[in-house]
């Protein structure tokens, strides 16, 4: 496609491609796609109390020419679903989307003819957050998933074939929560618990010894 | 002029109060102790299930996201007390909106709520949590079933005391037992 299609592979490429996703990572404009009441949400995790400008993602753009992340906040209807699409369109690449709240992932609660069962019939989703709505550290947490994403996110089509070749794809990542993954030693435990597949359990009983529903 | 200056004192003065904001992925407040966060499916203090499989709180789901499959207990493989346990037991977080009304429905407080919401993914199939994923840890003195009732020899035995020793569900429990405590202290039942 580009450039990097020509440069030579090895370290130089893979140094660049750490440095490439992280300046997309660390100033990912969101487009403003407020639909519905998880909208109010993704405007309180911009304002002052969760402050989304220390991710570097302050500025919701209204216009799609200027944003690399779609935050699709709210139930999709149908008569939506064309506009919607043509928002992305005129996304330019690389870009991403985050779909916000249930109704957006999956219809939610409103399974019925005028809502969209799912944005990811319209656009391609990567990353879906359950929550009704979901409160802004949710939000947050979804973001900073999809920045895990986004550095893992392989350079031009050779690399991405690269890659796939060496088996390093069955790697996944974005899977630890994030006030799992920024605190050394809960992250400890929690990769721990996902080698036996406890980690749901060690969430509940982290929050038992937390002890804030006494 | 004077305007100009005022605007900039009233800017500059926020300098010297407190942050509001809050440092969230490095610190993490505690939520609301009722705070609607993802399920648990809790153990009678043996380890036992307290899901008996009936499928009420697949009836109270407003979004249809529980699916509950039951099946009959037998001597051999023994679940929960009494006579049925959930064989399957799915919660789709993609479509449960967290309004509480499984829980209310629920006849043994098997099924209760916790504080926890960091559930993004991006997979819709990883999003529908199974019982495994659901099930609270076991604490000490509990056992992973299928084994035999160990706290008596009928079901009624692990509800009449039930109040008393919650066994997992520590955010459900609580209300009924202080509520006791506090009969028990004030002498009249």
């Amino acid at each position: 496609m580009g450039i990097e299609e020509k440069i030579p592979s090895g370290v130089l490429l893979t140094s660049v491609e750490k440095l490439v996703n992280w300046t997309r990572k660390s100033s990912l404009w969101p487009a403003t796609f407020g639909l519905a009441c998880c909208a109010i949400e993704m405007m309180a995790t911009g304002a002052a109390r969760y402050d989304l400008a220390r991710f570097g993602m302050e500025v919701f753009r209204a216009s799609p020419r200027q944003a690399d992340l779609m935050i699709v906040a709210g139930r999709v209807s149908q008569k939506m679903g064309p506009v919607l699409r043509q928002i992305y369109d005129q996304m330019p690449e690389p870009k991403w989307v985050l779909s916000m709240g249930v109704c957006a992932s999956s219809g939610g609660m409103f399974n019925n003819y005028a809502i969209v069962q799912g944005v990811d019939h319209i656009v391609p989703v990567d990353m879906y957050l359950p929550g009704c709505p979901p409160r802004p550290e949710m939000l947050i947490d979804a973001i900073l998933r999809l920045h895990d994403k986004i550095m893992a996110e392989p350079l031009g089509e050779r690399r991405r074939k690269m890659i796939a070749e060496s088996g390093e794809a069955a790697k996944r990542v974005g899977t630890i929560p994030s006030s799992y993954r920024y605190n050394k030693a809960k992250r400890r435990e929690w990769l721990a618990a996902e080698r036996e597949g406890t980690q749901e359990q060690l969430r509940i009983e982290k929050w038992m010894q937390e002890g804030a529903h006494k | 002029m004077l305007d100009a200056i005022k605007g900039f004192g009233v800017t500059f003065s926020h300098m010297f109060k407190k942050v509001v904001t809050e440092k969230y992925p490095e610190v993490r407040k505690p939520a609301a102790p009722r705070y609607h966060g993802r399920h648990i499916l809790n153990r009678h203090p043996d380890g036992l299930e307290k899901c008996v499989g009936c499928e009420l709180c697949a009836w109270a789901c407003p979004a249809d996201a529980i699916y509950v499959e039951g099946a009959d207990n037998t001597d051999e493989e023994r679940y929960s007390p009494g006579e049925r346990y959930a064989s399957v037991y799915q919660i789709n977080y993609a479509r449960c909106i967290f309004c509480g009304l499984c829980i209310e429905a629920c006849p043994t407080r098997s099924l209760t709520m916790s504080n926890e919401y960091e559930l993004a993914s991006d997979s819709r199939a990883d999003l529908i949590f199974t019982k495994e994923q659901l099930m609270a840890p076991l604490l000490e003195g509990m056992e992973q079933p299928p084994h035999p009732m160990r706290l008596g020899d009928s079901e009624k035995d692990y509800y009449v005391n039930a109040l008393g020793n919650p066994g997992t569900s520590a955010g459900a429990e609580r209300a009924a037992s202080s509520e006791q405590q506090a009969t028990s202290q004030g002498g009249a039942v």
